[in-house]
Parts: structure tokens; sequence; C-alpha cells
């Protein structure tokens, strides 16, 4: 018997404005209208400039490790844009822009990364799961809370985000699975910044793209610009359509870059090339978007200006509510751990030791109980 | 009042539930129309549709992190994991996604999931079939365990987990799964979590299992004509440290038995408390008998490693010599 081709299929990848400026209108045109375009732009703006500030916080001791998100503003934003407000957002710990865009405040980041739980206690009405510190777990949650949407026929999707390194964790490989053969509305959006810390792209897949790893599962799956808002928007939107109207999910690589360091911990000159990351720096999408505000009109120097003082306004006055809060009683170290707590955990919260407290012969009773503080 | 099988208890319980609550799904390997490996879901397929009991593709990670998503979303999923030694995979969901979500998010997110998992040895099963992972659980702050040895308790113990508002998981003794039968009431009814049960009353001795090794420890008792009282302690996680020290102070002395290897064994921590608790109380060291620190073996050899009455026997023996 003569072999044949049984599957075969190509991966599509979509550029709207590129490096250059150079703006594909018939994709573009009517994508985002002018007013969002200029919101969208705010909310860049503000997010790198969270990331500096937060970087300094980080190195003068006022905050904890800190994974700034410079470089991949557009694909977070863009896909915040591009969901509906009552759409799950499953992020890792880098979709800052998306999330302010959804609506959290920007005291609740920094409250996290300054160890406080209750940075995590996101209101229910913004649809937003805390951020992920395992890689790759939250799609698994992403597919459950979609599931749990189109159990109630609510047409709510789940759009989980996660970077390059995530795919090569199993939950990766089993959400994609789940979500294709039991048809839940979500949409993968794989951010692509070629470095897991100092591991590159080439040790996660060995494949010429990451998208086509949608294709073992069955589901569509498609490469973006990940710097191009444009772009990202519109795979979005259709991804989240697809999600919405068929309960199909499909696999998104946008391919973008960490400007920054992993962390605040980490020193990305060990592992990379100065000549690669000013490669990207030519690529930010805040540049991008920048410049093409400018040559539409919406933009000028003045209101640049303008905007960088209300940015930084907006992130100094984050930063005093977020360490404006109290620090928790230390009763709050047992409160969560069940909505009700079992006498092991009530002794251990009202004397705040673990010994035989009371049973010696000398004292027949329990310690006192002592106070939050 | 009808006479079922553990089995058949648990299956009554489910159907209670979801005729009760559509926010109850099923999922799993095989919980669909074949009903469960060990027909624990049999008819609910049939009876609630593909929507509510669902057959997954098999992977325990993703079983138990899509649950995770589901309760995240307010449902009350209930994954079935086939057998305890096919935890593993889906160990990192559990601990590091199910028990800690109440606490990392302050309550704003909760996630009340029921995991079912058969548990423990003697039922001649290939290897990875006969484990006793349940102080591994136990140790995870968040979480309940559960382990019924009666089908009355299973019933009442699944509809409190199921209705709790933390994750539990709910561990179901595999060889006593159709060992026996008791009356199990029709109407509904809910055993509390962390509280044990009674079995007998005794004066000379207390002892504490849980699980398969119950009914072990009933037959040693019978054997020794000796007052013993058993308690079944039905929870590992939080325990009914009441009932165990009102016992102990009775009787100043104890005996724990447990499936599971004896170090780390959750009958470490029954130990100490009674240590703690009850210290002035003892005649005698607390005394663990427990499946040995090593690989469960095959089942040749399984009954060799699973505490029978001949080695509670010589326990109880030891404990009463002092």
């Amino acid at each position: 018997m003569p072999t044949k081709t049984v599957f075969k299929t190509e991966i599509e990848y979509v550029s709207i404005l590129d490096e250059h400026g150079q703006y594909d209108p018939k994709l573009g045109d009517g994508l985002v209208p002018d007013e969002d375009l200029i919101r969208l732009y705010e909310h860049m703006t503000a997010c790198r400039h969270l990331d500096e500030v937060a970087f300094k916080l980080q190195r003068s001791g006022r905050m904890g490790t800190y994974p700034q998100n410079m470089g991949q503003e557009a694909t977070s934003l863009g896909a915040a844009y591009a969901l509906e407000k009552t759409d799950w957002m499953v992020p890792c710990y880098r979709e800052n822009a998306g999330l302010f865009w959804r609506g959290m405040p920007m005291e609740m980041v920094l409250l996290h990364w300054m160890g406080d739980e209750r940075g995590n206690a996101i209101p229910r009405e913004l649809f937003c799961t805390p951020l992920a510190i395992p890689i790759g777990t939250q799609m698994l949650h992403a597919a459950g809370l979609a599931w749990a949407a189109k159990y109630r026929d609510e047409k709510r999707i789940a759009c989980t985000f996660f970077g390059d390194g995530a795919t090569s964790e199993g939950d990766f490989h089993e959400a994609m699975n789940f979500s294709a053969n039991l048809d839940l509305p979500v949409v993968f959006l794989c951010q692509n910044n070629f470095w897991a810390i100092s591991v590159p792209g080439r040790i996660q897949c060995s494949a010429p793209t990451l998208a086509q790893r949608g294709l073992a599962y069955g589901m569509d799956c498609i490469q973006c610009d990940g710097n191009d808002l444009f772009a990202v928007v519109k795979v979005v939107r259709e991804a989240a359509r697809r999600a919405r109207e068929e309960n199909r999910p499909t696999f998104i690589e946008a391919v973008t870059y960490r400007l920054g360091d992993h962390t605040t911990a980490d020193d990305a000159r060990r592992y990379r090339d100065q000549a690669e990351v000013d490669l990207w720096k030519a690529r930010d999408p805040l540049i991008r978007l920048r410049g093409f505000m400018k040559e539409k009109g919406l933009w000028n120097d003045s209101k640049e200006a303008e905007l960088q003082e209300k940015a930084e306004r907006e992130v100094a006055e984050a930063v005093q509510r977020a360490e404006g809060i109290e620090t928790p009683p230390s009763t709050d170290v047992f409160d969560h751990t069940f909505a009700e707590l079992d006498p092991q955990l009530t002794l251990q919260r009202a004397t705040r030791r673990t010994t035989s407290i009371g049973q010696s012969p000398d004292a027949a009773a329990p310690a006192p109980a002592v106070d939050g503080h | 009042m009808a006479n079922l099988t553990l089995v058949q208890a648990i299956n009554l319980a489910l159907v209670q539930e979801m005729e009760r609550d559509d926010r109850v799904v099923v999922l799993g390997e095989d919980v669909g129309p074949n009903g469960g490996v060990f027909r624990v879901t049999e008819g609910l397929h049939k009876r609630f549709g593909g929507h509510r009991v669902i057959d997954t593709p098999l992977a325990e990670s993703g079983i138990i992190g899509t649950s995770v998503g589901l309760a995240m979303a307010g449902l009350r999923p209930i994954p079935e994991i086939q057998f305890e030694g096919f935890l593993g995979p889906a160990y990192d969901q559990i601990c590091s996604h199910a028990a800690r979500m109440r606490t990392r998010t302050r309550g704003a997110f909760t996630v009340p999931l029921t995991v079912r998992v058969p548990v423990g040895g003697g039922i001649h099963a290939p290897e990875l079939h006969s484990d006793s992972p349940e102080a591994i659980y136990a140790h995870q702050p968040g979480l309940k365990v559960v382990m019924p040895a009666s089908p009355y308790d299973a019933k009442g113990l699944l509809l409190s987990a199921i209705r709790d508002p933390d994750p539990v998981i709910f561990f179901e003794p595999k060889r006593i799964y159709r060992a026996f039968r008791e009356e199990v009431p029709e109407d509904e009814y809910t055993i509390p979590i962390g509280k044990a049960r009674m079995v007998c009353e005794g004066e000379e001795l207390t002892m504490v299992s849980w699980g398969a090794s119950v009914v072990q420890c009933m037959q040693a008792i019978e054997k020794s004509g000796r007052s013993i009282e058993l308690i079944d302690l039905r929870t590992i996680y939080p325990f009914d440290m009441e009932m165990v020290a009102a016992s102990v102070r009775k009787t100043g002395r104890a005996v724990v038995v447990h499936e599971a290897p004896k170090t780390c064994g959750f009958g470490a921590e029954i130990a100490s408390r009674i240590m703690e608790e009850c210290f002035l109380h003892l005649e005698a060291p607390v005394q663990r008998v427990a499946g040995f620190d090593t690989i469960m073996p095959y089942y040749k050899l399984e009954l060799e490693y699973l505490p029978d009455a001949e080695r509670i026997g010589l326990a109880v023996d030891e404990a009463l010599a002092y």
C-alpha cells in the first residue's frame, strides 16, 4: 500500500502593527476605537512605571521579590481588553497590565509582593484568580472554571496566561487535553518570552513554534506578535468567540520578550546577550503604540509628559496605600485554614503554643488565651 | 432501611446528594457508564446524565486540577482517583492548590471538593493498589481526611464531606467494600467530620484504629477475652482526641492499629497526643501495630504486612503486661 498524508496543517502568524510602525489597516481598523487606544496606552504606561517603582522598593528593602512585567504589557493588556469583564482571567504572575485593566487595585498587587495574603483576596466580581506561583498548574483551574460556566450555561469563558516554560509542565498538557476533549470554553494564552529564568526556549520545545502544540490536542492554534496590541486583541477576540459560541478552546502563542530580569532575585546578564535585549528594546510595545498614536494625531509630547506625571502619581499613591495597610494580627495565621477551626487549631491559635499545655499536675487548666498581637 | 455493603452505602449517598444539590458533579476515570472500577458510581451516569457524571481523560492531576477550578466557581465536584497509589500525580493540585486556596486568598476563594479514593490492602491487587497514604494528607494543613469503616458511617460521612466548605480526602477502605452488610437508613443523616465512633466499651485498654483495620481489631478483642475499648477514628484529620483521651484516662493503656507504615504513620501523632494529654494516667507505653516501614509487598505476602488479630493480640498482651 502506498503511504498517504493523513494530517497536514500550518501555523498562522498575525501581525498588524509591526516593530517598524508598519500598520495593516485591513486587519487593524475597527479593532480598537481611538479613545480605548489612549486608555490602553495609559494603562501600559502606569504598569511600566509600577515596574520601575517596585524594583526600587525591593532594592531598598520595602518589598520582597518582585517579577517585572516590562516588555510583555501588550499581550496581557490586549487579552484583557478582548475579553468580557465577566470572563475568568487565570494569570500566572506577570499579568499586571491585564489585571489593572480588569479593575484590580494596584495596591493589591503590591500587597501580594509585600508578603501579605490579603493581596490575593480578589473581589469575586473581578473574575480574576490569584497569581499562581507554581508553573503551569493554573491552566487546569481555568479549565475547571470554564467547565463550571458551561455547566451553568453562563456563556462565560476562561482565559489563562502562562509562559513558554509552562508548556513543558504536565499540567499544561492535561489542561489542553481536558479542554479539547470535554469541549471547554478556554483560551490558552502563552506568553513566549523566550526565557524560563535562564533556560532558553529551545530546551522547552524542539518544534519551530510553541503554537503547534495545540495541534496535538485537536484545537485551533495560532501565533501572533505579542508586542503588537492590535494582533493580540484580534486573536484573543476570535479565540474568545470560538470558546463562547462553540465551546472550543484555542491555543495562542504570543511572541514577546521579558525585558527585565525574571524577578528582582535574578540577574539576566548572567545568561543572555545584551545584543538580544537591545533588539527587543527596539520592539517595545509602548514605543510602538506611542508612535502609532502620534502618527494618527492622537498623541503628542505634552500629552506624554502629562501622562508620565499622572502615572507617577498613581503609582506613588498605590504604594502609599499598600504600605499604609497594617500588618494583620497574628491570629490571621490560623483564621483561614478552614471555614471553622478544629479544636487543635483553636488551641494553637489561643495559646500560640504547640506543647502539652496545662497537662502537668501543677497546671491543670489550659494556659490563658493571648490577644491577636 | 436497607441492608447495604459499604459500596452500596456510598452509592446511595451520591445518588441522594446529587438529587438534592445540582452543584454536585462526579468526575474521574471510568466513573461514567462503567460505574467505576469498584462500581461505586454504578447507575449514576444513567440517572443524572453525562454532564453530571463525567468520564475524564486519564490524568489524575487533570482530574483534581479541573475539580479545583469547578469548586472555585462554586460547584461541589466529587472526583474519583481510582486507587490511592495513583494519588501521586495529583499531589501538587491537592496540596499546592486545594489545601491552600482559602488561606492564600484569605477566604476570597474556597475549594469545597471531595476526593474519593479507594485505599488500603488485602484485596489481592497489583502493585500500587494497596497503600495507605492517609498520614501524608493529614500532614497537609487545609485538608480534612476521612476514612469510614462501616456502611452506615460511609453514607453519613460522605454527605458531611460533600457539604463541607473545605477540601476533604475521602478514603474508602476497599478491603471492606463488600465484606459485610449493615442497616443503612434511606433517610438523610450526616456524621460530623472529626467525631470518632465508640465501637465497644472496655475497662482495661483503649484500642484506636480506622478503616479496614477496625475489623481486625474486633477479631483481636474477641480472641483476647479482655475488656477493651475500641475507638474507630472515622476522621484522621481533624481527629477526635477528646474521645481518645477520655478513654485512655479511664483505661491507662492504648494500642493504635493502622495499615500504613509505622514511622510517621498517623499512629505516631496519636501516641504523641496521648503522651501529652494523658501522661499521668498511662500505665504502659502506647503500642503501635502498623504496616512495616517497607514498600507494601505484592499480594502473596500482603497478609504478612497488614496488622492482623494475632499481631494486635500480642500488642495487647505487651501493653497489659506493664
